[in-house]
């Protein structure tokens, strides 16, 4: 085992670790620390990036998702009232329906894996994506439309904050 | 031993950390009293005098003053995070110092810790991570005024970082590379990059004071309104910790200007390439300039008076963010312009 298969199993354990902490921590119903447990999976998920030489992708997920998204996150809960939130229990039902979907996309990849490699034969290389250069050649050229149809979304979804946080229109 | 490539990388990288945290942690204790001194002097005051030579040994008599302080937890908080807090916001300030270049090279090793190619990507990430110190430092305190300070300072951080990010964009699509190596080689050949993108180094200049929560933005901890912000539950070392890591951030915040407008280690007249003091000689031209900019900081602070909030606000969302994006937009043009009629 290489020194870099090491780190894959520290971090996929890290990873998944946290992950469970997030939704269901012994220890403390506290909405707060799920979400700093979410920040510790994110920071060992773009360690994940890391070692996969996506180093633009791990900067970008601790600066968006670590950095701002949950920073929200926290300015919400703060801002809610945490004990009711404390006091409610894990619904049987709710358990159940996320267990069966992340099942469900457990087994499609898995699968997937299973029937498009024969045994012994190995993954078929990854086309390796380093330099932001590369990444916004792509993003720019091969992927355009989906690219500027996503950053509409964003634009429309922004609108409709604006809108909707105005109490009365003028 | 030592003797592969790899070993001998590992051994490096674990000296030159060393020698960058025994070189930051004495300029946080010193610039902790250079503050009090030039405060000093701007309000006509003589300033800590007493201890040792000048008053130089000031520092240490703080430092002996807090350890020796009794630790003190109000009944109120919550525990595990009062206790992580201080720790937090120390962390995120000394790992952006990791990808500044703070020299040339000394022998065959370049005066960096690690050399990455997404650096300036890598710094804004982890200062985005500092605001985690301040909230939940507020949260913990469970109390009025602390919890006021933290959501303030979340949301001016996240605010700010925005106007800061896009601040910079102008200077990549001039050095074409995001490597802060590669920046300063950039300016060593051009000149300095204060002088093309000026609009950048204002926008990031300003944002540096909010994101640090120095005066004029340190609406956080603003004793007129909220008798000390998130750290009013705080005392002895863990007060330290919010005190010192505001320091820590700011001489983060320096490297960062030095290196990205003020062209780094390389000073007009000085060689590149050379020995071993040569390389020293890189190593204090860097220093001095972030110094400089210290004292900037300082300054600043006792001759400006505090912003209001909407004020800060207003200034981040409505006259920084359209100007950063016109700015881009403007460079955009222009490099398009002479890339096609060249």
């Amino acid at each position: 085992m290489s020194a870099g298969d090491g780190f894959f199993y520290f971090f996929a354990f890290l990873t998944l670790f946290f992950g469970v902490l997030v939704v269901y921590n012994p220890f403390s119903r506290n909405p707060v620390t799920s979400a700093m447990f979410l920040v510790l999976t994110i920071l060992s998920l773009a360690g994940l990036f890391l070692l996969l030489n996506a180093f633009f992708l791990a900067a970008v997920q601790v600066l968006v998702y670590a950095g701002a998204v949950i920073v929200l996150f926290l300015f919400v809960i703060m801002l809610l009232d945490i004990k009711e939130e404390e006091r409610r229990k894990i619904r049987v039902i709710s358990a159940g329906t996320g267990f069966l979907a992340v099942a469900a996309i457990a087994f499609t990849i898995i699968s997937r894996l299973i029937w498009t490699t024969r045994p012994g034969a190995g993954l078929p290389a990854a086309t390796v994506v380093g330099s932001t250069a590369e990444l916004g050649t792509i993003l720019f050229q091969k992927f355009l439309l989906p690219f500027e149809i996503l950053s509409l979304l964003l634009l429309v979804a922004m609108v409709g904050v604006i809108l909707l946080s105005k109490k009365d229109l003028k | 031993m030592f003797s592969t490539p790899q070993d001998q990388f590992l051994l490096f990288t674990a000296l030159k950390i060393v020698a960058v945290i025994a070189l930051v942690l004495p300029m946080i204790a010193y610039s902790v009293m250079a503050e009090r001194r030039i405060s000093a002097w701007i309000q006509d005051r003589v300033g800590p005098n007493r201890v040792g030579p000048m008053g130089l040994l000031q520092p240490l008599a703080d430092g002996l003053k807090f350890l020796l302080k009794e630790d003190f937890t109000p009944a109120h908080v919550r525990k595990v995070y009062f206790w992580l807090a201080p720790a937090i916001t120390m962390i995120p300030a000394f790992l952006t110092l990791a990808v500044i270049p703070f020299g040339s090279h000394l022998g065959n090793q370049k005066m960096v810790i690690a050399d990455l190619n997404v650096g300036i990507l890598y710094t804004f990430g982890i200062v985005s991570l500092g605001v985690y110190g301040i909230v939940l430092a507020g949260y913990a305190s469970n109390s009025k005024y602390p919890f006021l300070g933290g959501i303030r300072s979340s949301a001016q951080m996240v605010s700010y970082e925005i106007a800061m990010g896009m601040s910079v964009v102008p200077l990549f699509m001039l050095a074409g590379d995001l490597n802060l190596s590669k920046v300063i080689e950039y300016q060593a050949q051009h000149g300095w990059l204060i002088l093309y993108a000026p609009f950048s180094f204002i926008i990031f200049m300003v944002s540096a004071f909010a994101e640090t929560n120095r005066l004029p933005f340190d609406l956080p901890e603003s004793e007129t309104e909220l008798v000390a912000g998130y750290h009013t539950e705080y005392s002895s070392m863990k007060f330290a910790l919010f005190f010192l890591g505001e320091y820590a951030n700011m001489i983060a915040a320096s490297a960062m200007m030095v290196t990205l407008f003020l062209g780094g280690w390389t000073f007009p007249g000085v060689p590149m390439d050379g020995g071993v003091g040569l390389g020293i000689l890189h190593i204090a031209i860097f220093l001095a300039k972030m110094i400089a900019f210290m004292v900037v900081f300082i300054w600043v602070r006792w001759m400006l008076p505090r912003f209001r909030y909407d004020q800060l606000m207003d200034l981040g969302w409505r006259r920084f963010v359209p100007v950063a994006l016109a700015n881009i937009l403007f460079y955009a043009v222009v490099l398009w312009f002479k890339a096609t009629h060249a």
